[in-house]
């Protein structure tokens, strides 16, 4: 069964088609990697799967639900462009609340758990706004991810980070993928990308330029798929 | 049960932050003494006039202070992006809504009631006559001013003018709400008993509070996601 189905999507902002009748689908305990330039439509369709936009024509399913309803984004994990953590509260306060509203039985356990899993467990007391920039993007994963969900959405994840912060997510990714979990990610770094991927769709315009399995023709030169199915 | 826990969750992380940064409140309430003053300087404390109008200028105060407190409301989530985070949980709209409500109506609530002393120091006005039902009418006039406030916040959140938008929507939508809650105040003030004509504004002052409460409620998850 498919985790992620998405039909005939169509979202415009005024005139302007982000995104023209994109078909996609993502099997459970894979992982998409979404690929295009920038402007693409790449962040648009993550947040309407994530249940942050509405389209205006086409049907999403995530695992046979709407992705707005309460208990599809219970199994959402979404970490997008901005980190999603409050300055004002500490490492801990941000990960407690986020624990809580996701239902998690044990909030202050799995918060702890989680600072000590992105190696921030020493300045669980500590403000985010005193934080380095992979620190934040630390706490912005442990944020997205505490609840164990099962379909994990990332958007840019390895912009701006750091190795230590990059080899966090990748062993977070990793081991959500062998749980069987499934992973939709956008991203501008093929490389770090295509490591993980089992599944490659590049968007061209807001169209879907190409929806397949990873090959070994994309690991060897990245290039490749723009130079086969992007734009000039 | 889920409903008021995950409101309450929101109320909490809203007041955490504010009293960890005292931005808000401190402007306001600093917004409000000083309109308490500049006002005590165009009427004659202790004559009748003041104290036939002191509803009205509590109120006023009370409406222009409230402005800086909801529009923080949802401002507050745009750093970060914290918005989406929010949305992006099993937090449903009117969870959200209900929870901010009740964290901007805690915070003017205090704003109010460190304000009576000074407004009866200011304008030589008995405030405190009647207090148990100035306290209510103080209760039921805030929660229709937090409860619209705090939706109009949401729907100017992402607007650039939205510190003058917000009380151009806001003061008409409560001017029924405002014109029973002076009324009430200065009968209370002046320590008159609240006659058979003046509880017909008590009923709408409740009828206003729960009219919009649910509103807000349904409306919410339209207004923040679309």
């Amino acid at each position: 069964m498919d985790a992620v189905s998405v039909e005939g999507v169509w979202k415009y902002f005024g005139d302007f088609p982000a995104l023209r009748d994109v078909t996609i689908r993502a099997e459970r305990g894979s992982c998409l990697a979404l690929i295009g330039r920038n402007g693409a439509g790449k962040t648009t369709l993550l947040r309407i799967l994530a249940g942050l936009s509405s389209p205006a024509k086409g049907r999403i399913s995530v695992f046979g639900g709407g992705a707005r309803e309460q208990s599809t984004r219970r199994k959402i994990g979404y970490l997008g462009h901005g980190i999603g953590i409050y300055d004002e509260l500490s490492a801990f306060e941000n990960l407690r609340l986020f624990a809580k509203l996701y239902g998690v039985t044990d909030a202050p356990g799995r918060a702890k758990t989680w600072l000590e899993r992105v190696g921030l467990g020493h300045v669980h007391e500590g403000l985010p706004r005193e934080f380095s920039r992979g620190m934040r993007q630390r706490l912005a994963v442990a944020r997205a991810f505490l609840h164990e969900p099962d379909l994990m959405i990332l958007d840019e994840p390895f912009t701006a980070l750091d190795d230590r912060a990059i080899a966090v997510l990748q062993e977070i990714l990793k081991r959500a993928m062998s749980d069987g979990r499934t992973v939709i990610m956008s991203t501008h770094q093929l490389r770090e990308a295509l490591e993980l991927a089992t599944d490659v769709a590049l968007i061209n315009r807001g169209k879907l330029a190409f929806a397949g399995k990873r090959s070994q023709a994309m690991l060897d030169d990245s290039g490749w798929l723009y130079r086969n199915y992007g734009e000039a | 049960m889920n409903f008021l826990r995950n409101s309450l969750s929101i109320a909490g992380k809203d007041l955490r932050s504010e009293l960890r940064g005292k931005e808000t409140i401190n402007a306001s309430l600093s917004f409000a003494l000083v309109i308490l003053l500049l006002f005590s300087f165009a009427f004659d404390p202790g004559s009748d006039l003041v104290r036939d109008i002191s509803g009205g200028l509590l109120w006023l105060v009370y409406a222009f202070s409230s402005a800086l407190i909801l529009n923080r409301s949802f401002a507050r989530e745009l750093p970060n992006d914290c918005l989406d985070a929010l949305l992006a949980s099993p937090v449903s709209g009117a969870e959200l809504f209900f929870g901010k409500s009740l964290a901007n109506f805690t915070l003017l609530l205090g704003v109010e009631i460190v304000c009576l002393p000074v407004f009866g120091i200011f304008y030589d006005v008995r405030w405190a006559q009647r207090p148990g039902l100035l306290f209510l009418v103080l209760v039921l006039g805030t929660w229709v001013l937090t409860v619209i406030g705090t939706m109009f916040s949401a729907l100017t959140v992402n607007l650039r003018l939205r510190e003058l938008m917000l009380p151009a929507l806001v003061y008409p939508m409560i001017i029924p709400a405002m014109m029973g809650a002076i009324q009430l105040t200065t009968v209370l003030v002046s320590g008159q008993p609240i006659g058979k004509d003046n509880q017909f504004w008590f009923k709408v002052l409740i009828g206003m509070d729960i009219i919009f409460t649910l509103l807000g409620i349904a409306l919410a998850d339209v207004v923040l996601v679309g």
